[in-house]
């Protein structure tokens, strides 16, 4: 499969990166060298294969569902790069 | 002998009985540290006045009659773990000021005990990387030969222990990150059973392959460090509910009797003629042992490297999507909106690698080529696992070389993204299945470079793989050459 320049900018939206023109062109030569090489998959039959998302068997993890203190305002901003009393700050969203 | 030459059991008799302190010990390091980190780069930052207090805080432990295997130990990390008020990076402009709020569990665990915390370590931004080049703090050198490179991602975390900066690392292995630095800086490292190691406060790469382990100077502190780091979590809901064993115990079984499987994908044509003659050299050994050797196939070893850049890069572009510049990490200074914002901030913080490795996952993902490329890599790594249930019906271990070559010079791939992602063949298929795996210093190529040894061992059989490497360890000198500096 190849990629070409406009799906690497959708993609780039998707993934919300804002790449520089010469990022582009290099990104999409190199995709499309990976994206070729994992084709080799298709030289598989997986037909009645389940997929693994995960290694090792398990069920779901469950606790308790009770209220346990948590990190607190001054540590969970503590690294935020803008703030308001106990909020992170961010440029306006409605116009 | 000096004390930065030493190993944690080394160390810790002489502490117990008081010969040394752990003030004198730590000092030891960082002098070290200050004097061969300028050619090396191993640490991203040095804790040296906390370093100190708190050799100051277990040297009282200690004549308090309270001493634990690691108590007074001083140590380092990989700089992905969370670290409680040190700067905490990831290697990453996106976290150059991160200050982390709590502490890695397996981390917390060792400081409970009363290790010393010398710095936090290099690696590639974010786990990405083979090399330890994709660093936003310049690359790692390889202390054998400062123009090749470490390994990666845990390149740092080997470098520190090659170059006798701490005692021992923690890194963290998603595709081979422990195994393959640790094979070519002459160190040991050891990735455990996916779910044996707590993945609480390590920065997250790919959820479903990353896994935590020791880096250590012998086999027998690996042992060590694993049990301290080992066993369930609440916090970290895939780490599994199982007693962790005495490792130390299990180190003294020997390896005669056991059934040892060559798996014939990993002797290939092409396999470099110093790692082929290290691996000849080790089987004789392990036969003179009285393990038997019988070979095995593992018919979707060539299929890995794909499986694992789809699945990989998939988890990574759905864990990275936290870093948008709101909560933490780097803000762009100029942006016309939120929108604008958050790509600016990612646009800025990240580099090449870790942008190549959101976008190829972000296309895996996206609509109509799910299926195509991240269902169909989720049925391939069924596969693959299956090979090595199938290999472990008649053999208790394998045995395969950790890479394909010494270590490579700095640059050398760097223009092509897929040679590097290919020299990770031989470590890549062990985290697809969830199993184990330890490197072991094994010989050294005709340049000078290190080279390891793997063996792998069934889901929660560290047991097997640590006692088969101690033996080998025993009947070898290779874990005692060391770097010249």
């Amino acid at each position: 499969m190849s990629i070409n320049q406009h799906e690497i900018e959708h993609v780039a939206k998707l993934a919300r990166l804002s790449l520089r023109d010469d990022e582009k062109q290099l990104f999409t030569g190199q995709m499309e060298a990976i994206l070729a090489y994992v084709e080799t998959l298709n030289e598989l039959n997986t037909d009645g294969i389940s997929p693994t998302s995960h290694a090792v068997p398990m069920e779901n993890a469950f606790r308790p569902d009770c209220v346990t203190p948590s990190i607190g305002h001054d540590r969970a901003l503590a690294n935020a790069p803008d703030k308001n009393e106990t909020y992170f700050r961010v440029p306006p969203v409605i116009e | 002998m000096e004390l930065y030459e030493q190993t944690i059991h080394d160390l810790q008799g002489q502490l117990q009985a008081r010969q040394v302190s752990s003030v004198e010990i730590t000092n030891s390091f960082l002098n070290r540290i200050e004097s061969t980190d300028p050619s090396i780069n191993a640490f991203i930052t040095v804790t040296k006045e906390q370093a100190l207090l708190d050799a100051a805080a277990a040297d009282q432990r200690i004549a308090s009659g309270d001493c634990s295997p690691l108590t007074g130990i001083p140590v380092a990390l990989k700089d992905i773990f969370l670290t409680e008020g040190v700067r905490t990076t990831c290697a990453s402009k996106m976290l150059d000021n991160f200050i982390a709020p709590y502490d890695a569990t397996a981390w917390a665990r060792m400081k409970s005990q009363g290790a010393v915390l010398l710095g936090k370590l290099n690696q590639d931004e974010f786990a990405m990387g083979s090399s330890c080049e994709n660093s936003a703090f310049g690359p790692t050198r390889n202390p054998w030969n400062r123009e090749h490179i470490p390994g990666g991602s845990s390149g740092g975390s080997a470098a520190a222990i090659a170059a006798q900066q701490a005692v021992a690392t923690l890194g963290t292995d998603t595709g081979g990150s422990i195994r393959q630095p640790a094979s070519h800086c002459g160190c040991v490292g050891l990735k455990p059973t996916y779910g044996r190691v707590s993945r609480y406060g390590v920065i997250a790469y790919a959820s479903s392959l990353d896994q935590v382990g020791p880096m250590t100077r012998d086999v027998t502190d690996a042992a060590l460090l694993l049990r301290v780091i080992a066993g369930h979590d609440p916090k970290d809901s895939t780490s599994v509910d199982c007693p962790v064993p005495d490792y130390m115990a299990a180190l003294k079984q020997g390896v005669k009797g056991l059934k040892i499987g060559l798996p014939k994908e990993y002797f290939i044509e092409g396999l470099d003629p110093d790692v082929q003659r290290a691996m000849d050299q080790a089987i004789a050994v392990y036969r003179q042992l009285g393990a038997e050797f019988v070979e095995v196939s593992l018919p979707h070893t060539n299929y890995a490297v794909a499986t694992y850049y789809l699945i990989a890069t998939a988890e990574a572009s759905s864990n990275l999507a936290r870093y948008e510049g709101v909560r933490f990490g780097h803000r762009a200074k100029e942006s016309s909106g939120l929108i604008d914002l958050m790509m600016q901030s990612r646009s800025e913080g990240f580099g090449a690698e870790v942008k190549r490795r959101i976008m190829l996952g972000t296309y895996a993902l996206s609509s109509g080529y799910y299926d195509a490329y991240y269902i169909k890599a989720q049925k391939v790594r069924t596969l693959i696992q299956q090979d090595f249930i199938e290999a472990f019906k008649s053999v208790d271990l394998l045995l395969t070389p950790v890479a394909p070559t010494p270590a490579f010079k700095i640059g050398e791939k760097t223009a092509d993204p897929l040679q590097m992602y290919l020299s990770d063949i031989f470590t890549i298929p062990v985290n697809l299945a969830g199993i184990c795996g330890i490197s072991v210093p094994a010989g050294i190529s005709a340049n000078g470079l290190p080279i390891g040894l793997q063996l792998l061992g069934r889901p929660f059989g560290e047991e097997s793989i640590l006692r088969a490497a101690f033996d080998f360890e025993q009947a070898t000198q290779w874990h005692t050459k060391k770097a010249a500096l």
